[in-house]
């Protein structure tokens, strides 16, 4: 398949983590009494940015790194030149 | 109930996502094969978090917490013993015929090993089974939609009456399942599938963190709850003695081995999913894959059930007076996270036949997830709920639409029409097989003894299936005969069973006896796994029988299909580690771990 999933993966979640981030940050303080004084918005957040970003690393690479099938056709083509 | 912009952009961002994946795969879209088999082109690990994700629709993740609020640690047999031995055995050694025969679908697979007969039984069985299931998913969403009160707000604010919430739930939700399978198939149904299980995670484990923090940790968990809530195998050794009301054997048979091999080996819902994978290799190794993240899930979806529990009452409900102790007592205050049961016409609490009100375990993990999550992050759960319920459905759509296409429409409407035609015919299927999913949603909305009646009769058909597959793949002197009359008289051995057996304490109806009461069982569990057992043993042995009796098939015919006539898929080029075996072995070995560690 042409789209590689990663990429959608990566993209959903590194943008849901931005948007959790900035609310976090952004948000009165007293709504995180609910979830034990943390603020999850902004931890979890960071945890999905990281995810996501990975994601995106992995689907990005994919597209710029050969696969060794690719590379031994391309080593071929070299040793022709 | 307070939601604020952020929630509805996270849901937004997440509804765009899921139709954009549909449009970016519309354009890859030209040959049947690539709408109903996903071009047999994608990567194992895809395939694998999709064949749990199918699975993990609304029964699941609802489901799954209110049982654990319910039963405890014991409802991990439905992961461990329900799943796991069959998704090793479904990959290592039914798959190289699912995929190696190249069967579009698992009934016609019946048809290449067996007879048209048995086909078309499987077939038109199955069609109606995935109408009734993806209804009933839709029909859970738009209820629970209504019953957190998501939408009222917003409805308020525009001024439509709020009874319009259901039907908009209904609505919603079905356009966009629709959409995104009619413009991409299966590759999109996968695809975001695999988002959803992310999501699951995402949104689930800070619920789970959060939840285990406030009780104490498993330390905590365990002083405030009653020790039967806390092991899956002590206390099996007899019915009274366990919270599931099931002995062991039971158990392993029933549940372990003919209720999962029955779903997890010959459910084309999830069976599709490895189909679609790029090579033998990754389809042998999409259970398998999928079998990791299987393992652990309990600890995402049946631990909330436990945490509210918790929560509830100090010390929650002893065995001996299941739903009548402290925790029933609790709720009828109406400030918990496991309220009351209502009924859905007069808005009262349901009693039991004690006059105690009984608890609505299914709202258990919604409720925790509004307890402990504040805005933001609520839009991520509720989000997660949604995708969880939608790709439920949408696994059921892809399954119908494959199966109606090739398995009753090509053989038996119109055979040999161009490849065009059948995409076209498939892309249909999916409008009216959602259409007719929504007809389900508000059947079940009038007549609720309907459901629990069809869900029986599903039971029923579905309690055999694993023996004829069994002797299929692996008897090569099975015959189509056989196959067909195991098949029925298997699934009239379960009504029968049904009928002259009852739950302890149960009224004389659709919970059985309807013929006679011979025996009584001590719960309803422990008779559904029995009247599976029965169901399987008679198709396996009238299978045998009429086969016997009936013409030897050729054995010419049967290469592919039949274990001793087919050669080992060669796997020389894999290490010893990627080999499905050694997978497989690994997976069953953390699977006795946990069960040991858990007992």
């Amino acid at each position: 398949m042409r789209l590689d999933i990663r990429l959608a993966i990566g993209a959903l979640f590194t943008l849901l983590a931005i948007l959790l981030c900035v609310f976090g940050v952004l948000s009165n303080p007293s709504i995180y009494a609910q979830s034990l004084g943390f603020n999850v918005n902004l931890w979890w957040g960071m945890v999905l940015l990281v995810f996501g970003m990975s994601m995106l690393f992995l689907g990005v690479r994919a597209i710029f790194v050969c696969t060794p099938a690719q590379k031994a056709a391309l080593k071929d083509e070299k040793s022709r030149q | 109930m307070g939601l604020t912009s952020i929630d509805w952009i996270i849901m937004a961002v997440y509804f765009a996502f899921v139709l954009g994946i549909g449009f970016a795969l519309k354009r890859y879209m030209k040959t049947s094969t690539d709408f109903f088999l996903a071009g047999r082109s994608i990567p194992a690990w895809v395939c694998g978090l999709a064949f749990i994700s199918a699975n993990l629709g609304a029964q699941e993740v609802i489901g799954m917490g209110a049982s654990g609020a319910k039963y405890g640690i014991a409802t991990s047999h439905f992961y461990w013993i329900g799943a796991i031995p069959a998704m090793v055995f479904v990959g290592i050694f039914m798959m190289p015929f699912y995929y190696g025969s190249r069967a579009r679908s698992v009934p016609e697979y019946l048809r290449l090993r067996f007879d048209e007969k048995t086909r078309g039984l499987n077939a038109i069985s199955f069609a109606i089974m995935t109408l009734f299931s993806s209804g009933i998913s839709m029909y859970a969403m738009a209820k629970l939609i209504q019953v957190l009160h998501i939408l009222d707000s917003p409805f308020r604010h525009l001024g439509i009456p709020q009874s319009w919430i259901f039907h908009t739930g209904i609505v919603v939700s079905a356009l966009v399942v629709l959409s995104y399978i009619y413009l991409g198939g299966l590759t999109s149904a996968i695809y975001n599938e695999v988002l959803q299980f992310f999501l699951i995670v995402a949104g689930f484990a800070p619920l789970v963190w959060l939840g285990m923090k406030n009780v104490g940790g498993w330390s905590g968990l365990k002083a405030r709850l009653d020790p039967s809530y806390m092991h899956s195998w002590i206390g099996m050794a007899s019915p009274s003695t366990n919270r599931l009301g099931v002995e062991w054997f039971g158990l392993a048979m029933g549940l372990g081995f003919v209720l999962s091999f029955g779903y997890w080996c010959t459910d084309f819902l999830v069976v599709q999913r490895a189909m679609a994978a790029d090579s033998m290799t990754s389809a042998r190794r999409t259970p398998l894959i999928a079998a990791v993240p299987k393992m652990l899930l309990p600890f995402l979806v049946i631990l909330p059930g436990l945490i509210a529990v918790a929560l509830t009452s100090q010390m929650a409900a002893p065995l001996t007076a299941p739903q009548q102790g402290v925790a029933a007592q609790a709720a009828a205050s109406g400030r918990n996270l496991i309220p009351a049961k209502l009924d859905p016409t007069t808005n009262q609490p349901v009693l039991d036949r004690l006059g105690k009100p009984q608890l609505d375990y299914d709202l258990a993990v919604p409720n925790l997830l509004l307890h402990y999550f504040p805005t933001g992050l609520l839009g991520l759960g509720l989000t997660a709920l949604l995708a969880s319920f939608m790709s439920g459905m949408a696994g059921n759509v892809t399954a119908f639409n494959t199966v109606w296409t090739h398995d009753i429409y090509e053989p038996y409407i119109r055979p040999n029409a161009s490849d065009a035609h059948y995409l076209m015919i498939g892309r249909l299927a999916t409008v009216f097989g959602v259409a007719l999913s929504i007809v389900t949603a508000y059947l079940a909305t009038h007549f609720n003894n309907i459901m629990d009646m069809l869900q029986l009769v599903f039971a029923f058909v579905n309690a055999p299936l694993f023996a004829t597959f069994l002797l299929g793949m692996f008897w090569k002197r099975a015959t189509g005969h056989g196959a067909f009359t195991g098949l029925l008289s298997g699934t009239a051995a379960a009504a029968i069973h049904h009928a002259l057996t009852i739950p302890e304490g149960s009224l004389v109806g659709v919970k059985g006896g309807w013929l006679a009461v011979l025996h009584a069982y001590p719960s309803e569990m422990a008779q559904n796994f029995w009247t599976a057992i029965f169901a399987w043993v008679t198709c396996f042995v009238i299978t045998i029988l009429v086969s016997l009796t009936t013409k030897r098939p050729e054995e010419s015919r049967l290469v592919g299909l039949v274990y001793s006539l087919t050669p080992r898929p060669a796997q020389d080029q894999l290490s010893w580690y990627q080999k499905p075996a050694f997978l497989g072995g690994a997976v069953l070995a953390a699977t006795v771990l946990l069960n040991v560690i858990f007992r």
